[in-house]
């Protein structure tokens, strides 16, 4: 029977039945609907459509095989397990969906023997998806399982591999690295750290942080680490020196960390250390070389102005100190002849002796630079002790120095200044160093000179002097005064002399020996003495009007400068001419040097003035050495008795003899040669009496009248007086 | 100095993972009890899920197909996921067996797998990597390995931006893709998102639980995807919900079309 119903349904029912075969396809697509959506199928609506009526035709065929096996219901479900029909509804759907629609579908919906047919193969399709679904869900279990083994064992790889090679470059960095507990407990050293501080790490292990401290340490070393410890500061950089275990010291460069934990707490140190030891040392060398003269091999400029700045600065150790500021005297001449190379021996024997005489603590020996060496005393007890160094260096200088077969005899100018720090400067010190090596010099080398406060303030007045001098000309600070010339004879007023009075702002009204010289020095005598002669022979012109033949002549005062002046005939003549002044109105006074030492040319400029009718007359006649030959053939018409021989004819009822005598000599010698003779600083009328009995023509002086304004002299003419 | 992006102890089989519960959704058992559970309670709260995640994944069957079509031959897959059925290479490769792929995600688990299955294929290379790190990312040995950026190269991001906040600076990351692109390359992206009034309170739910013990997302509807393709013309149709971009059949569509909660886009790199 069952062979027969297998027969009649191979052959009638065959699945290439159109009709079966449009049933499977609509049954395909209802189920293609129940299950899409529970699960991801890759396929497209009708991949899904297709794959499901391929399923389907293979269970028709199994439905109406015969034999008929409950195997292609097991593959069908194992294929929809393997196409990710996965989803928990996907089974339940499916059998119920065969169960209900299939032999309707088919054209069979009351076939009694397809029912149970169907029902065999619908438990062995649940079987099969069951079966490969576990299998499935299984293998992915599996799979899920082994990545996760696998993730891990390759996070750990990692890990390892990320902590061998931190612990290679812990090992082998080249810079020493040690970590440590918070509380200062030496965790680990590297190699590189073993070695700059000679200690194993056991022995390392043994320390504390805080037992590294050197001596040396500034203090923000230690502030900074109590801070990176509280966990106020995460990192800092610092130069620290650290002791080896050898005894010697190494310099280096700290940079501390501060490694916190997930919570931010702080849990290690971290120290990079760097050794700088032999930086350190060179950059000492390259200082020392700043700081000292290569060819001395003396402390140079640098050092000897930063230790002085530091003498300064740390006034509760010393409060005194002194300088001696030396130069050697010619030093240029030795160089020019002898050249540099000697001139370099020289300054290195100069330099080793320097050393040698004053060497001991607190003095500094330096070479400021050329021929010129400074000694620092620092702590001295009082100016003695300088001038005792300058001493002793001038002594040790004497001996010659012999160099390359040549006996130098050197010697050299010190300036000296010795004085308690507190209300000075160094830059003070130094200043009145140079300017007392000055004066050392100016007074005649081979000598010292102690700073004199004094001194230095009259040098400063006269410096200020010149200074403002071309101002004070523009300003109107000069004026002139006049002191009568008297004849003895008669008391009659016959010239006055013109004197230059400057009526300074500062210092009051000062004198003409005040600023004379410095006007001589500075070449302003020339416009000054110009001014001088035109006020003069203005003045001059006036009393000619106002009082005619009784007018004095002006007698106005020549430097020497002035004599030598080429310009000197042309501006007298000039002014002459513009005041309308006759020429025998004026008469230059000169020195006796300046008439006597010059060459020609100002002569011949005398001469001009003679022929132009300037009378010119010498000043303090007898103090210097006149060749008196020479006085007859120059063209002179006055000669000016100094006031210094006065001073034997003062007192009333004594006169010198010697003085007496000199002032009758220098009379006849004038009259002898045809000059009047003027004799000045009288300031008595003995003096007067006495110069009239020897045959002085002229007197002026004090007893007669004192310099005043011109209004004076017009008093004087008038016989107010 | 490099360190693993992951300690062994991070790898931690009590928290669910984003791949892993994605891979339940879709059907798979890659995944643990925790997983299991979040997605389990979720799908409770919402069923659509799972409708919503084979869209997503059907999307990038079809986004794939699009491109080979295009002629594209290379694939970088970003945050690719475990590995089911239909990955990036088993289409691609179906369609030229010289196309190449480079995976790359985060989660280790997921890449340990990968790496299991594909160790054979001599034309895929899996990356464990942050996806923001565009740069390390296309400087990696796998990259370098698989990928020719003179050639266009599609560049895929399939449900993977809504894991990144506007703070993480998605357009900056996607500018770093693509200025290393070849004019005529892709960008293929999907992300979940409503447009504004849409969101249902059992999605809401679902979301709030995810959010909480998964990891947070943030939606984004059509405009905002528009501006992710900054620097890309938009292939037709444009920024549309995940299920209207290319159905292969009207059915696809289905009801959920119209208010499905996700949109999908291909932009094709410009000629500069
Ligand atoms: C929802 S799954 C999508 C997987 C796959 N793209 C798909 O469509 O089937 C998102 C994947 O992105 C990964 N992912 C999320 N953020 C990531 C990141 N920043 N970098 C790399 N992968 C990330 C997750 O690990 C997860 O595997």
């Amino acid at each position: 029977m069952t062979d027969r119903v297998d027969h009649r349904v191979r052959e009638d029912r065959s699945p290439l039945d159109p009709a079966v075969l449009a049933g499977a396809e609509s049954f395909a697509r209802s189920w293609a609907t129940a299950v899409i959506g529970s699960s991801y199928v890759p396929m497209t609506r009708a991949e899904v459509a297709q794959h499901l009526q391929d399923l389907t035709e293979l269970l028709v065929e199994a439905l109406f095989a015969s034999p008929f096996r409950t195997a292609p219901g097991y593959e069908i479900g194992s294929r929809l397990v393997d196409a990710h029909f996965t989803g928990t509804d996907t089974l339940g759907r499916t059998v119920q969906l065969l169960g209900d629609d299939l032999l309707g579908e088919l054209g069979f919906p009351g076939d009694e023997r397809l029912h149970s047919r169907l029902a065999a193969l619908q438990g062995a399709l649940a079987a099969g998806y069951a079966r490969a679904l576990r299998e499935r869900t299984l293998a992915e279990q599996e799979a899920i399982r082994a990545a996760v083994l696998d993730a891990r064992d390759q996070a750990e790889a990692a890990l390892r591999a990320s902590e061998a090679r931190f612990r290679a470059m812990f090992t082998e960095a080249a810079i020493g690295i040690g970590i440590a507990a918070i509380d200062g407990r030496i965790l680990d050293v590297n190699q590189a750290l073993q070695d700059m501080l000679g200690f194993s790490v056991e022995e390392m292990r043994q320390y504390n942080v805080r037992d590294l401290m050197h001596p040396e340490d500034a203090g923000s070393v230690w502030r900074l680490y109590d801070q990176l410890i509280a966990g106020e500061c995460d990192h800092y950089r610092a130069e620290k020196r650290f002791h080896r275990a050898d005894g010697e010291q190494v310099w280096t460069h700290l940079t501390l960390s501060l490694v916190r934990d997930d919570h931010g707490e702080p849990q290690y140190q971290v120290a990079m250390i760097e050794d700088v030891t032999d930086r350190h040392l060179l950059q000492n060398r390259l200082r020392y070389q700043a700081l000292h003269d290569p060819l001395t091999g003396l402390p140079n400029r640098a050092l000897f102005l930063e230790r002085l700045g530091r003498v300064f600065n740390n006034r509760a150790k010393h409060v005194r100190a002194g300088l001696c500021y030396l130069d050697l005297d010619g030093f240029k001449v030795i160089n020019d002849s002898l050249g540099h190379d000697i001139g370099d021996q020289l300054l290195v024997e100069v330099g080793r002796r320097l050393d040698h005489s004053v060497s001991g603590e607190g003095k500094l020996v330096a070479r400021m630079g050329g021929d010129e060496f400074v000694i620092l005393v620092e702590g001295s007890s009082g100016e003695q002790d300088i001038v005792d160094v300058a001493g002793r260096v001038l002594t040790e200088l004497e001996v010659p120095i012999r160099i390359a077969g040549h006996e130098l005899s050197v010697s050299a100018s010190i300036g000296i200044v010795e004085r308690q720090l507190s209300g000075t400067t160094s830059a003070d010190m130094m200043r009145d160093a140079d300017i007392t090596l000055y004066w050392a010099k100016a007074d005649g080398k081979a000598r010292w000179a102690l700073y004199d406060p004094e001194r230095n303030a009259r040098e400063v007045a006269r410096f200020t002097l010149s200074a403002t001098m071309p101002r004070a000309l523009e300003r109107g600070e000069f004026y002139v005064e006049y002191q009568p010339l008297v004849r003895l004879e008669d008391s009659t007023v016959t010239g006055v002399e013109a004197l230059v009075r400057w009526q300074h702002p500062e210092f009051g009204r000062l004198a003409p020996d005040r600023f004379i010289e410095l006007a001589e020095e500075t070449g302003l005598i020339v416009p000054l003495g110009r001014w001088v002669l035109r006020r003069a022979c203005e003045e001059a012109r006036r009393w000619l009007e106002e009082f005619g033949d009784a007018a004095p002549f002006v007698s106005v005062n020549l430097a020497v400068r002035q004599s030598r002046d080429p310009e000197l005939v042309r501006d007298v003549k000039q002014i002459l001419d513009e005041c309308a002044l006759p020429p025998h109105h004026l008469q230059l006074e000169l020195t006796e040097s300046a008439i006597m030492g010059t060459a020609d040319e100002p002569l011949e400029a005398l001469r001009a003035l003679c022929d132009m009718g300037v009378r010119i007359a010498i000043d303090d006649f007898g103090t210097g050495y006149s060749n008196l030959a020479y006085l007859k053939h120059l063209p002179v018409h006055e000669l000016k008795i100094a006031g210094s021989f006065m001073e034997g004819l003062r007192a009333e009822n004594e006169e010198d003899p010697v003085d007496s005598q000199i002032v009758a000599t220098l009379v006849q010698l004038a009259h002898a040669l045809s000059l009047g003779v003027t004799a000045e600083g009288v300031e008595t009328p003995a003096q007067a009496a006495r110069l009239l009995r020897l045959g002085c023509d002229t007197g002026q002086g004090w007893f007669f009248a004192r310099p005043g304004p011109p209004e004076n002299i017009d008093s004087l003419l008038r016989g107010d007086l | 100095m490099e360190r693993p992006n992951w300690a062994p102890g991070d790898i931690d089989l009590e928290r669910p993972s984003v791949a892993r519960v994605y891979d339940y959704w879709l059907g798979g058992a890659h995944n643990f009890a925790a997983d299991r559970a979040v997605a389990q309670k979720t799908l409770e709260t919402m069923p659509e899920i799972r409708d919503v995640v084979l869209n997503h994944r059907a999307f990038l069957r079809r986004a794939v197909r699009h491109l080979l079509g295009q002629g594209v031959r290379q694939f970088l897959d970003l945050g690719s996921g475990i590995p089911t059925v239909g990955n990036v290479h088993e289409i691609a490769q179906a369609a030229d067996p010289e196309a190449r792929i480079v995976y790359v995600d985060l989660d280790p688990v997921a890449v340990a797998h990968s790496r299991s299955i594909l160790d054979s294929n001599g034309h895929v290379s899996v990356l464990q990597a942050d996806v923001r790190d565009w740069a390390g990312v296309l400087a990696s040995p796998e990259v370098d390995k698989q990928l020719d950026f003179d050639e266009p190269v599609a560049v895929l991001m399939i449900a993977l931006l809504h894991f990144m906040s506007d703070d993480e600076d998605p357009w900056g990351m996607i500018g770093g893709y693509r200025d290393r692109l070849a004019p005529g390359s892709f960008l293929a992206l999907s992300h979940a998102g409503y447009e504004a009034n849409e969101e249902t309170d059992s999605s809401r739910e679902a979301r709030k639980i995810y959010n909480r013990d998964v990891t947070r997302t943030t939606f984004r509807n059509k405009a905002e995807l528009s501006r992710l393709f900054d620097g890309f013309a938009l292939v037709e149709p444009g920024v549309v919900r995940v299920p209207a971009w290319h159905p292969e059949s009207p059915a696809d569509i289905g009801e959920s079309g119209k208010r499905f909660p996700g949109f999908a886009a291909l932009g094709r790199k410009e000629q500069r």
